[in-house]
């Protein structure tokens, strides 16, 4: 059930509970619990390592209930939405997914995220943090309804090679049409279970929302469907493996939310991240446009890389030098990618640095058997996904 | 008789601190104080048998870091223990509660405005920006921006270059923060009434001004420019009541040879050919030095501490304009058990942090209106702790101490001394809200000790009752505080200095102004500084 929140004696609990609990609880037999924002969810279940392995071999399911989510409606929401983003919402046709940032009057990230164009004018937009005061802040003007609705729809993301194969076998006739990015909506448990082709993984896989009282009905249908296609639930630590390798930047790691930023240098641009494609110049209006335009002519202060670090040391929190042994960035992401057998780090960088070919050094401290030691890695420069299967992209997806 | 090298004219905490700072460079130092205790604003007293009140100052977290550190506070016996969070109760039974917790307060203030539970982020982003500018200066001397001085000249190309490093966008945003309202600062980010009301209390603590009177934003400023532990803005109780920290700053003046003198009320500073020589007591004694440092505000410093024909009449002009209003009193409660508040429910964390009764900036802005016809306010703004919930020295076993600041209270009352009978029903004013709020309360108490402006003039010594040794606003902060041209500590008298809140940084139990005062003293007489400088933080 959808946890009530919006009385007074809401501190008694300050850690509130998904409407899956019950089902991720029982699994939990490691009891690793964090805190995202209003609720509790699950670092790992298991054992982290096979939770990943689900991901990229069979099917893993991950609560993502605790996501920020904002509906926005009425006669302008479109035309607000544009103001608010860098990407041309015009293009996100209903009944599919954009992913995208906003940023401030500098023209400096916000955060990021996707917006769901649910039906024709109805969009549902969901971020890392909470947005609402920037929201109603930019919707001055327009004819447009917000709404936080986070706690109004539990969601699962459901990830891997056999998520289409256990969906259809659940019954949701004609899910495997689904391209990337698509939106479908099923009758369900008498009501209805909207998935979108989305995830944060970077490999095939969907994500699932239902009104909180139909959750634990959902969470059940998809294991018994996922029974025999190698279902597991996953925690957060086996998501951001999956999300490193794919090469998905998160606000408050890679990147400081511009709103947040008490030290006024410590933004990034959508350039200085690598999302330069989500900036749609052709627009006549949206916030920071005229700071990103300027960036343009002027050129970006950082630079954000993917990296492949020598060796098999973590570069985790490293400084990055050049062959002069300067500082010239740091690492903001990095993990052992077991699907693409590399060491892998995103890297915020100085401009110039970053060019494919730049001689770049890692400055790594690990540890063995409780003494530290410490070594420079070579990092080599790449570009696109560190791991990329075409099942992401197939339609209809395989059932494995 | 014998001749110190620096005397100290009161034992209020700043007064301590320069002590200390002066004993460690070696100096024969002594501090008089007219009181038979030490500590002045800072005090604890044991008025009732087994409790333990902070008569004046009741909270601690501007004390700087970098002195608690340098004068070892620590080993002298003082502990700062964080209370958490505020909570507003309204007119209707409803809070507003200010949790510690960052997702439990945004729900919180999200329940009465949805969008204001997330603005409080953008809130606390912009106002730590200011602390983090405001900050380094504190333990700074402000320079002279008149003066050509190498000092100067590299003080203020510092100044300059810090503020540049804001970027153009803050440095608007700080220059209209400096002059702003605290009712303008918060309509910039919240919408509730409810919202603005509890947080514009900082804004107008101590101070001769309501939250629409420009120059109030900057006060909230002052009050969440500290932190207990790193943790910005939060505030905590000094192990003991306020007095722990005179305590201890006492302690370690003493540890490097430092001398005390109560009940030692200083009536004249001697001055002979234009040279400070010592100071006169009121029984007729002399006490020798060629340093004298008063502790006192600068008002009374200038008018009665120095007779004022040893100055410039001019100076002496700027010290009788200097704005030193009083506006603020303390109930100071003595309970036979625990009150109960049932807006707050037997359970809510924040019992043990700091609770309001007002609901709204129209009341608040009433309540100056008061203060203005020459009376307390009829419905004040209070700032009430027990803080013996969290800290058992202060009350015996199962019994409680309430501290109740409170806002405004005017020096005067109609342009006419405080009476006792005033004094009785301000009281009554303030219990009668309290007790609106909790119905056992009355039946609970057991002592109250009261005080007017009238009270902490006589006793404190702080004229007008002013809590913070004079306003904090612009025209007396910074190189203008206490007036302009003589902010580095020094009086217009060779030899004379001045080291009390009425310096800058200001009011508050900070102990920065005691110690930059100190700073300036080794400076004068060439000795190494032993005073920390700057800031500990990047
Ligand atoms: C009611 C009240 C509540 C407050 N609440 C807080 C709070 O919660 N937190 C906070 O940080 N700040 C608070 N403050 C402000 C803070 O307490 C003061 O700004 C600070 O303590 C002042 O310290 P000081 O050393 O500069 O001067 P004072 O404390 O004013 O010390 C001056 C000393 O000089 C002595 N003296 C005066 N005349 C003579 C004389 N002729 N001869 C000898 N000695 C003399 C006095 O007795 C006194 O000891 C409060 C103040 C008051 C009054």
């Amino acid at each position: 059930m959808k946890p009530e929140m919006n009385h007074k004696l809401h501190f008694r609990t300050a850690v509130y509970q998904t409407p899956f609990h019950p089902r991720t609880s029982a699994l939990n037999v490691l009891n690793e619990w964090h805190r995202w924002k209003d609720y509790t969810t699950a670092d790992a279940y298991f054992d982290e390592t096979l939770e990943y392995a689900a991901i990229r071999n069979a099917c893993a399911v991950f609560d993502l209930t605790p996501m920020t989510k904002h509906r926005i409606t009425g006669p302008d929401a479109l035309a607000f939405l544009n103001r608010l983003v860098t990407r041309d919402v015009a293009k996100i046709k209903p009944g599919r997914v954009g992913y995208c940032v906003w940023c401030d009057d500098n023209g400096q990230v916000i955060d990021d995220g996707t917006i769901f164009h649910l039906r024709p004018g109805d969009y549902r937009l969901c971020s890392q943090e909470r947005q609402l005061d920037w929201l109603a802040r930019s919707a001055r003007g327009f004819d447009v309804s917000i709404v936080e609705d986070t706690h109004d729809v539990a969601a699962l993301a459901f990830q891997g090679p056999t998520t289409c194969a256990v969906l259809k076998k659940m019954g949701l006739a004609g899910v495997e049409k689904l391209t990337p990015f698509g939106i479908g909506f099923f009758p369900f448990a008498g009501g209805e279970l909207m998935v979108s082709r989305t995830g944060f993984t970077g490999d095939l896989g969907y994500e699932l929302w239902i009104e909180p009282g139909r959750a634990l009905a959902l969470w059940d249908a998809l294991f018994a469907a996922g029974a025999d296609h190698g279902i597991r639930p996953m925690g957060t630590h086996a998501l951001e493996v999956s999300r490193i390798e794919a090469g998905f930047v998160q606000a408050g790691v890679d990147f400081l939310p511009a709103d947040a930023a008490v030290r006024i240098d410590r933004t990034r641009s959508p350039f200085e991240l690598d999302l330069g494609r989500l900036v749609d110049f052709t627009k006549p209006v949206f916030t920071g446009r005229r700071a990103l335009l300027e960036e343009q002519r002027r050129g970006s202060r950082y630079r954000l890389v993917k990296l492949d670090v020598e060796g098999n040391k973590l570069a985790r929190s490293s400084y990055i030098y050049d062959r002069a042994r300067n500082v010239v960035g740091t690492v903001t992401s990095a993990v052992w990618s077991p699907a693409a057998k590399t060491n892998i780090a995103l890297a915020s960088l100085k401009m110039p640095w970053g060019r494919p070919g730049d001689e770049l050094w890692a400055e790594i401290y690990y540890q063995r058997e409780l003494q530290w030691a410490k070594v420079m890695a070579r990092c080599r420069v790449i570009e696109g996904a560190f791991f990329d299967p075409p099942r992401r992209r197939a339609t209809p997806p395989a059932d494995f | 008789m014998t001749k110190y090298d620096a005397i100290v004219v009161g034992a209020g905490h700043n007064g301590l601190a320069n002590a200390a700072y002066l004993a460690k460079a070696g100096l024969k130092v002594v501090v008089l104080e007219k009181n038979p205790w030490i500590g002045g604003a800072a005090v604890s007293r044991e008025i009732q048998d087994g409790w333990i009140y902070s008569n004046c100052s009741y909270v601690c977290s501007l004390l700087r870091p970098e002195i608690f550190r340098d004068l070892d506070l620590s080993r002298h016996g003082l502990q700062i223990v964080p209370y958490g969070g505020g909570v507003t109760c309204t007119s209707s039974g409803d809070i507003l509660g200010n949790y510690t917790d960052h997702d439990v307060q945004r729900r919180e203030f999200a329940r009465h405005n949805a969008r204001d539970g997330d603005a409080y982020h953008r809130y606390s982003t912009d106002v730590m920006r200011q602390c983090r500018f405001i900050r380094p200066l504190l333990l700074r001397t402000p320079p002279d921006p008149t003066s050509f001085r190498v000092r100067d000249i590299r003080e203020m190309v510092y100044l300059s270059r810090e503020f540049a490093k804001l970027g153009e966008q803050v440095i608007y945003d700080t220059i209209r923060f400096y002059t702003m309202s605290i009712a303008d600062f918060l309509g910039e980010y919240f919408e509730s009434d409810l919202v603005k009301a509890h947080l514009s209390g900082s804004g107008i603590i101590g101070t001769a001004l309501g939250v629409y009177s420009p120059g109030t934003a900057y006060v909230l400023l002052h009050h969440y420019m500290g932190e207990v532990d790193g943790s910005s803005g939060a505030w905590g109780f000094a192990r003991g009541g306020m007095g722990a920290v005179s305590k201890a700053l006492a302690s370690s003046f003493k540890s490097f040879g430092g001398e005390i003198r109560t009940d030692c009320d200083v009536d004249q500073l001697v001055v002979r050919g234009g040279k400070v020589r010592g100071v006169a007591l009121a029984n007729g004694d002399e006490v020798h030095a060629d340093i004298v440092v008063s502790n006192l505000d600068p008002k009374r410093t200038f008018t009665k501490l120095v007779n004022e024909k040893d100055l410039d009449p001019a100076f002496v002009e700027r010290a009788r304009n200097f704005k030193i209003r009083g506006s603020s009193g303390k109930l100071n409660i003595a309970l036979d058990g625990l009150p109960t508040f049932p807006a707050l429910g037997p359970d809510n964390p924040l019992r043990f942090g700091d609770m309001h009764f007002i609901d709204s900036l129209e009341r608040l802005e009433r309540a100056y209106d008061d203060w203005k016809n020459g009376t307390w306010s009829k419905d004040p703004y209070l700032d009430l702790l027990i803080p013996s919930m969290t800290d058992p020295t202060m009350a015996p076993p199962g019994k409680h101490f309430m501290s109740v600041f409170v806002q405004y209270v005017p020096p005067k009352i109609h342009g006419r001394d405080w009476t006792d009978a005033d004094r009785d029903a301000f009281r009554d004013t303030v219990v009668e809200q309290i007790a609106r709020h909790s119905p056992d309360f009355k039946q609970l108490v057991r002592h109250i000790e009261v005080r007017t402006p009238r009270e902490l003039e006589n006793e404190v010594g702080l004229t007008e009752g002013n809590i913070f040794q004079g306003e904090l606003t612009m025209d007396q902060l910074l190189f203008n505080r206490p007036f302009p041209g003589y902010a580095q500590y020094r009086g217009p008298v060779k030899g004379l200095y001045m080291c009390g809140s009425g310096t800058h940084p200001g009011g508050g139990v900070m102990a920065a102004p005691g110690a930059n005062a100190a700073r300036e003293i080794l400076l004068d007489l060439r000795k190494p500084n032993t005073v920390p400088e700057g800031w500990t933080d990047d």
